[in-house]
């Protein structure tokens, strides 16, 4: 009987109790799921274009975010280093599609996979050699992010709203919007959905599967450096950040690896929905449980909608 | 084609037979220790300056004294990744070339290498980490935690909440790396809990969830613990302060462990973590004249790896100088009680249970109050050491309390019992009688 009160019961009594509380936990689910929508758009962008998992993602974000800070230190005024982070992450874009990816047009889509994961141990060694293994301060007041934070007292109790969490938020929702435009109403997002259809196909009408590519690892790149960004000012920029963007995944699971509204969603689906879960009945099951969260949903919607919740559902003939 | 085939053969078996008689010469000629290692990886912020501090104090005793004893001392790196499986890999590739003593650096790889060391002969020395129960020198012949087990410091710690408002019906929230190095003190924290009349709450951190712990600082606010103690490692410390400054919990209440107050996690932070203080058991800064003759012999001459001259003196830089502080006493010592100038890591063991730390010892050593004394001996190896605390004053560590000495009278008998439980299913495991 105590069980079932414990998961049925307690946790909306703990949620009226400290309504306030529960706004702040609500507040954190949504900027985390702002910033997993982040991660989870650098993944979609590549998986239209190319139809592959680019694994090496995380990794350009800590390159992205290691490449701002570092030439940053050099001398670099703030907002020269964020152009000239922006031009480097052009010529990666650029040197991908010319090294690897040409080489691949047509290949089966373990090969571009296997690829990517290259790439990662590639953009690690150059980092790590170039970087070093420290721990860097992100410039997180240099590039003018608002740092402190406002206190309101709603139901008599506290929320903390940090001014960066706000600037977070509004760097996710610009970025995404801006991306959704391009990509949905001009040539080049058309262009794209046609590359990502058939390689052969769209070569066929026109469309040049070099330009395409460069320009789809180029705008990930720019979603990698705002994600660095953010992500390095919550904490540090070092290779662990890399990490993170492992939870990318059983967003684009909900989401499916195609949409980009889709990543919206699944990453806010799985902020609130861990933070939620792990403060109302973590303690259930003994704390740690955002861990895992993520993923038992992402199988749930594995179960029962295999193609996320906006994807392409795909049937091939046999 | 037989002829090309046997020509290779021939050729293989030569090149084999060069590395091993270039193997036994070094081994024969000089002081090999291995050092395992991390400079990549997620953890690679503590790994960097721990391999940076080991190695250039022993490359300096090579640069001014021609070693230790006239012998060279011979640092070969090995990367682990901070990955208990290649750290394994590690010691299985070094440990023919004569290596003395492995320092793994992390407790997963200790965990693996305490059973190979009776078999290898050759002692393991966890200075600070691994399993807190090898403190039972007896049960333990070839392993040694100097200057103390977790359990130690933990107990340190208590002390100091003790001393501060007492620890009687008090709230502690442990934050901790979700891994055996975080678990590692829970039973003795559940244990004291029982004895001293304060509860726990506990806040795991997945390795995958280090940078983003925004969960755990909401249940911490939840929980309103009294005061906090952090179990970090890597970008999980500076993330926590981050977090707790956050939630505005007050910084001077949350202490970490020695793994989790260094200069490169708290440069991270900077004035936010101002007040958040942290246990440590070696000297911090530059000011002892054996860190400016490794300035002087290795950092200025080019001879080290690392890469701001700033950070010589950091933390973490220190605790692997300490370290090799230790490897380099008890070298010293097992030449003398054997006479021998090359040892094997028999001889090793035996110099890490008779070397002698003391305050006298630590002036000569131009490490004048760096750390506590720390004595080797058969039965206990942890030393007995002491633990301080030091507080982050927004760019700098400051020392916060003179040395704490752990509560040893609880300690010991918890980390017998511990030691008992370890062996129980190993029947033929090698122990020791100390006198």
């Amino acid at each position: 009987m105590d069980i079932l009160y414990n998961i049925f019961i307690d946790p909306f009594v703990q949620m009226g109790n400290a309504p306030d509380f529960l706004l702040q936990v609500l507040w954190s689910g949504f900027v985390g799921g702002t910033l997993y929508s982040l991660i989870a758009l650098g993944f979609v962008l590549i998986f239209k274009a190319s139809g592959v998992f680019n694994f090496a993602q995380g990794i350009m974000v800590v390159f992205a975010a290691l490449t701002l800070v570092g030439l940053y230190n050099l001398g670099l005024p703030a907002w020269l280093a964020l152009i000239a982070t922006i031009g480097v992450m052009a010529l990666l874009a650029i040197g991908v599609e010319r090294v690897v990816l040409r080489k691949l047009v047509n290949q089966p889509d373990i090969i571009l996979f296997m690829a990517t994961i290259g790439l990662t141990y590639f953009l690690i060694g150059l980092g790590e050699s170039i970087f070093g293994g420290e721990p860097k301060k992100m410039i997180t007041e240099e590039l003018g992010l608002p740092s402190g934070s406002t206190s309101f007292e709603p139901f008599g109790g506290l929320v903390i709203i940090e001014h960066l969490d706000v600037a977070a938020v509004v760097m996710a929702i610009v970025l995404v919007t801006g991306l959704a435009i391009f990509f949905n109403k001009t040539r080049i997002g058309r262009a794209l959905r046609a590359v990502a259809d058939d390689h052969q196909a769209a070569l066929s009408v026109g469309i040049s599967l070099n330009q395409i590519w460069a320009i789809v690892w180029f705008a990930a790149g720019i979603v990698a450096l705002a994600t660095g960004i953010m992500w390095g000012a919550k904490s540090d920029v070092s290779f662990a950040l890399q990490i993170v963007a492992l939870k990318a995944l059983p967003v684009l699971i909900i989401g499916g690896f195609t949409s980009i509204p889709g990543a919206i969603i699944g990453g806010l689906i799985i902020g609130f929905g861990e933070k939620l879960f792990e403060i109302y009945w973590g303690s259930l099951l003994g704390s740690g449980v955002e861990g895992w969260f993520a993923y038992v949903i992402a199988l749930i919607f594995l179960l029962f909608r295999p193609q996320g919740l906006f994807g392409e559902k795909i049937i091939e003939r046999i | 084609m037989k002829k090309l085939l046997m020509t290779g053969v021939a050729l293989a078996t030569l090149a084999g037979a060069a590395l091993t008689t270039a193997q036994m010469a070094q081994a024969e000629d000089s002081l090999y220790v291995p050092s395992l290692s991390y400079r990549t990886g997620p953890f690679a912020s503590g790994g960097v300056p721990i391999a940076n501090g080991y190695a250039d104090y022993l490359n300096m005793l090579n640069e001014r004294d021609g070693g230790i004893g006239g012998v060279k001392v011979v640092v070969e790196e090995c990367e682990t990744g901070y990955n208990a499986q290649k750290g394994v890999e590690c010691y299985e590739s070094t440990k023919g070339k004569g290596a003395l003593v492995y320092n793994p650096y992390s407790t997963g790889i200790t965990l693996q290498l305490i059973p190979k060391a009776p078999v290898d002969k050759i002692p393991v020395l966890s200075m600070g980490y691994g399993l807190s129960a090898v403190a039972v020198g007896e049960k333990f012949p070839w392993t040694f935690n100097y200057p103390t087990s977790y359990w130690g410091q933990m107990t340190a710690i208590l002390k100091h909440i003790d001393a501060n408002g007492g620890l009687k019906g008090k709230k502690i929230g442990y934050i901790y790396l979700d891994a055996g190095y975080g678990t590692e003190p829970i039973p003795l924290l559940d244990k004291l809990a029982t004895d001293m009349g304060f509860t726990v709450a506990k806040f795991p951190v997945g390795v995958k969830e280090m940078q983003n712990q925004g969960s755990q600082w909401l249940n911490v606010r939840k929980e309103r613990p009294d005061w906090m103690i952090m179990w970090g490692w890597g970008a999980m410390n500076a993330t926590a302060v981050k977090e707790a400054a956050k939630i505005k919990f007050p910084l001077d209440k949350f202490i970490g462990n020695w793994w989790a107050g260094s200069h490169a996690d708290m440069r991270a932070v900077g004035e936010e973590g101002k007040g958040y203080t942290a246990a440590n058991f070696s000297g911090v800064g530059k000011d002892f004249p054996a860190v400016q003759d490794v300035i002087k012999y290795v950092v200025d001459a080019g001879k080290s790896q690392i890469d701001n001259k700033d950070h010589v003196g950091d933390v973490l830089y220190n605790r692997g100088l300490f370290n090799a502080v230790i490897v380099a006493e008890a070298i010293k010592v097992a030449q003398e009680k054997t006479g021998k100038k090359v040892i094997t890591g028999e001889d090793m063991r035996m110099g890490l249970e008779n070397f002698d730390l003391s305050e006298a010892r630590l002036k000569e050593l131009g490490l004048e109050g760096f750390g506590a004394p720390i004595k080797g001996s058969c039965a206990d190896h942890e030393g007995g050491g002491a633990v301080y605390l030091m507080q982050w004053d927004g760019s700098d560590w400051k020392k916060l309390t003179d040395p704490i000495v752990p509560m040893q009278d609880i300690v010991r008998p918890l980390l017998e019992q511990a030691a008992d439980d370890y062996l129980k299913d190993k029947p033929n495991w090698e122990t020791q009688k100390c006198s």
